[in-house]
């Protein structure tokens, strides 16, 4: 299985790493649209479980987990998801979960299945670095690499103890806020990039807000590892749930014009 | 954060990194102020001055004669602004003002909440903004009146169920993108840490005055002290005072709705599971994956899916019992009270009534409860009369 320190050692510039709600609009068509984003030249991928009550996304997300959870996406069918894309290519794969789906199937069987099925990391969006213990073994135990966040209002002390804590990559929000496109990247990216850079190796990859290809042209230029793409993509879902075919078009040529545009790491 | 906000298990404060700062700088605010004397001064002013504290005590005889056994209520429906909140919003007001916030959010289920924060965002000149669902906006349409007169924006919310759950969900996305100058305050015992202890201070006098007022004018210690639970504050308040107290029964009421079976309830300690939600760990209504229910309630007040984290420990130790009252029964308490003592409840104050109604019969004459009358039901009167036409009530 492909692990992250293979792909960021082998990556000559930022890993492109486009993220999906499981299932929307349904089952068959969000297959479809991550492998088209797979094809596309996606490194790594983002996916989330819907839950019902996902504070930390704006509404594009917010409506996809809808959307997922009425088309009937459990737990159980998201690992029949995974494997699924795991036979049409190895590609490493993180899971964004809200804590209470982890929770009620029970952390470790979570994990354990998880990673059996192909996924490399499980990052909790509502479990702070101060609670980490609680999935740090079972992780390491089910063979999961570690993502947490940082944001840009974490202090020092705390992003060396996340550092300490991450065998995957640091996940750097880049704003304050929750999930969501915005027309302009945060002005705390490069601060935060820089100072986590200054002061650990783990990879950094950003992401929240980032939805054109200049954006991720700044991110990889301020030195990140990977540059992360949410609600940009899922929007173009929304924008086009009247023709399939319009949704994986749309996708793949916003992949690709993303990936195109990253530069090669000086 | 200095802390882990921990009831047993429960509680905690599961949330984004990104809210982590602001916890701490209020974790670290409170415990630097809530004993100093200056605060303690000039919220107790305010108390007695704005709120109208202390609240009587008072023996409600004629209802006491419909049950079979003696019933006092803890009177904070007469608090400015209707409703227990007051205590609360005052206290975490001036924590805000301590900490030099000038800008204050709330959720709000029945408007109570949210009107108490209108009121001190007033008081203190904070801009204040209010998240309340679409279905409680048009369902307590006069408190939705109130918080705007007292200069308050209230920020209507769709999503979900347009009730509690889902104002707070938007209230925290709103916090996350403003934490550097927004002061979340906070309605509930619940919620992530530090929020539980502080609102539980802030309504601790509840109990404190309670407990005098029995020895003094009862001469003792009631057998029970009874209060609704939605989030769990004004049932927390009263109850903190008698948790030593082993002899003294307490009896939390949560909103049975249409019915336990028919699953439309927001029965948490009753019906619920343990989970995770709104950054802590408490019994929660959710299904078998862990997806939160939508809960259904008379009483916007009490229409919330999870609860408190220290009374899921009071549950499991056993020192506090937790029951449900269903829809009808409690319009029945509602419409029992008015007429006997010429006092009208808020929905979620006739929970408690209601269990009271439902031991009639079954307690010994001597028997001496107190409810806490969480608040007045004048924002209830067209709920009322929606389900019962005053043909009706009349007849009853
Ligand atoms: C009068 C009254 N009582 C009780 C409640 C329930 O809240 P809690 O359980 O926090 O006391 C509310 C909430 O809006 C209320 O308005």
């Amino acid at each position: 299985m492909k692990t992250y320190k293979q792909v960021f050692s082998e990556l000559k510039r930022a890993a492109l790493i486009p993220f999906f709600v499981i299932g929307d609009p349904d089952f068959d068509t969000s297959l479809k649209i991550v492998k088209a984003a797979i094809d596309a030249g996606a490194d790594i991928l983002e996916l989330g479980i819907p839950f019902s009550d996902p504070i930390a996304d704006g509404p594009t997300i917010q409506k996809a987990d809808i959307r997922s959870l009425k088309s009937g996406i459990n737990v159980q069918k998201a690992l029949k998801f995974i494997r699924k894309l795991k036979d049409y290519k190895d590609i490493p794969i993180g899971l964004l979960m809200y804590y209470n789906l982890v929770y009620q199937y029970g952390i470790e069987n979570f994990f354990t299945d998880f990673q059996q099925a192909g996924v490399n990391s499980v990052l909790v969006a509502d479990l702070s670095i101060d609670d980490a213990d609680e999935i740090i073994a079972p992780a390491a135990s089910a063979g999961l690499d570690t993502v947490f966040m940082v944001t840009p209002n974490t202090n020092t002390q705390r992003m060396k103890l996340i550092a300490s804590k991450t065998t995957g990559f640091i996940y750097a929000v880049s704003l304050l806020g929750v999930t969501g496109s915005r027309e302009k990247l945060s002005d705390m990216v490069e601060t935060l990039v820089g100072k986590l850079k200054g002061l650990t190796r783990v990879p950094v990859c950003v992401g929240f807000g980032i939805s054109r290809a200049e954006h991720a042209v700044m991110v990889a230029s301020a030195g990140a590892d990977g540059v992360i793409i949410g609600s940009k993509i899922v929007q173009l879902i929304e924008e086009n749930l009247d023709s399939r075919e319009k949704i994986l078009s749309e996708i793949s040529s916003f992949l690709t014009s993303v990936k195109n545009s990253i530069p090669l790491r000086s | 954060m200095k802390y882990k906000g921990r009831f047993g298990d429960y509680g905690g404060f599961y949330v984004p990194e990104v809210l982590i700062p602001a916890l701490e700088e209020l974790e670290d605010a409170f415990y630097r102020f809530y004993e100093d004397v200056r605060f303690v001064t000039e919220l107790e002013q305010l108390s007695k001055d704005y709120a109208g504290r202390p609240s009587p005590l008072y023996y409600a005889k004629r209802f006491s004669e419909y049950v079979g056994f003696k019933v006092y209520l803890k009177r904070e429906d007469l608090l400015h602004g209707g409703a227990h909140k007051v205590n609360n919003t005052l206290g975490q007001g001036l924590l805000a003002k301590y900490m030099g916030k000038t800008k204050l959010i709330a959720e709000t289920g029945a408007g109570q909440h949210g009107l108490a924060t209108a009121m001190v965002g007033a008081l203190f000149g904070m801009e204040t903004k209010i998240f309340m669902g679409v279905i409680d906006i048009e369902r307590q349409s006069v408190n939705v009146h109130k918080m705007k007169l007292c200069g308050a924006e209230v920020i209507p919310i769709e999503g979900g169920s347009g009730t509690l759950k889902d104002a707070i969900n938007d209230a925290l996305r709103y916090w996350t993108a403003h934490v550097s100058d927004t002061f979340y305050l906070f309605g509930s015992a619940c919620g992530p840490h530090p929020y539980p202890t502080i609102v539980k201070h802030f309504q601790s006098c509840i109990g404190k005055e309670t407990r005098q007022q029995c020895l003094d004018e009862i001469g003792k210690l009631p057998d029970m002290v009874v209060a609704c639970v939605g989030g769990g504050s004004n049932a927390i308040g009263i109850f903190s005072a008698f948790i030593e107290d082993k002899d003294v029964k307490l009896i939390g009421v949560e909103a049975g709705g249409r019915s336990l079976d028919s699953g439309k309830h927001a029965a948490t300690l009753v019906a619920g599971r343990v989970g995770i939600l709104h950054g802590a760990k408490s019994y929660l209504l959710q299904d078998k994956q862990g997806q939160v229910y939508d809960t259904e309630s008379v009483s916007a007040g009490l229409d919330y899916p999870a609860v408190g984290p220290e009374h899921c420990l009071l549950k499991d130790t056993g020192r506090a019992q937790y029951v449900a009252a269903e829809d009808e029964d409690v319009l029945d308490a509602f419409e029992l009270l008015s007429k006997s003592e010429g006092i009208l409840p808020a929905l979620e104050s006739a929970h408690a009534l209601a269990y009271l109604c439902s031991q009639k019969g079954k307690l010994d004459k001597e028997t001496i409860a107190v409810v806490n009358l969480s608040g007045r039901g004048d924002k209830d009167v067209g709920i009322v009369e929606k389900h019962r036409p005053l043909e009706q009530a009349s007849d009853r």
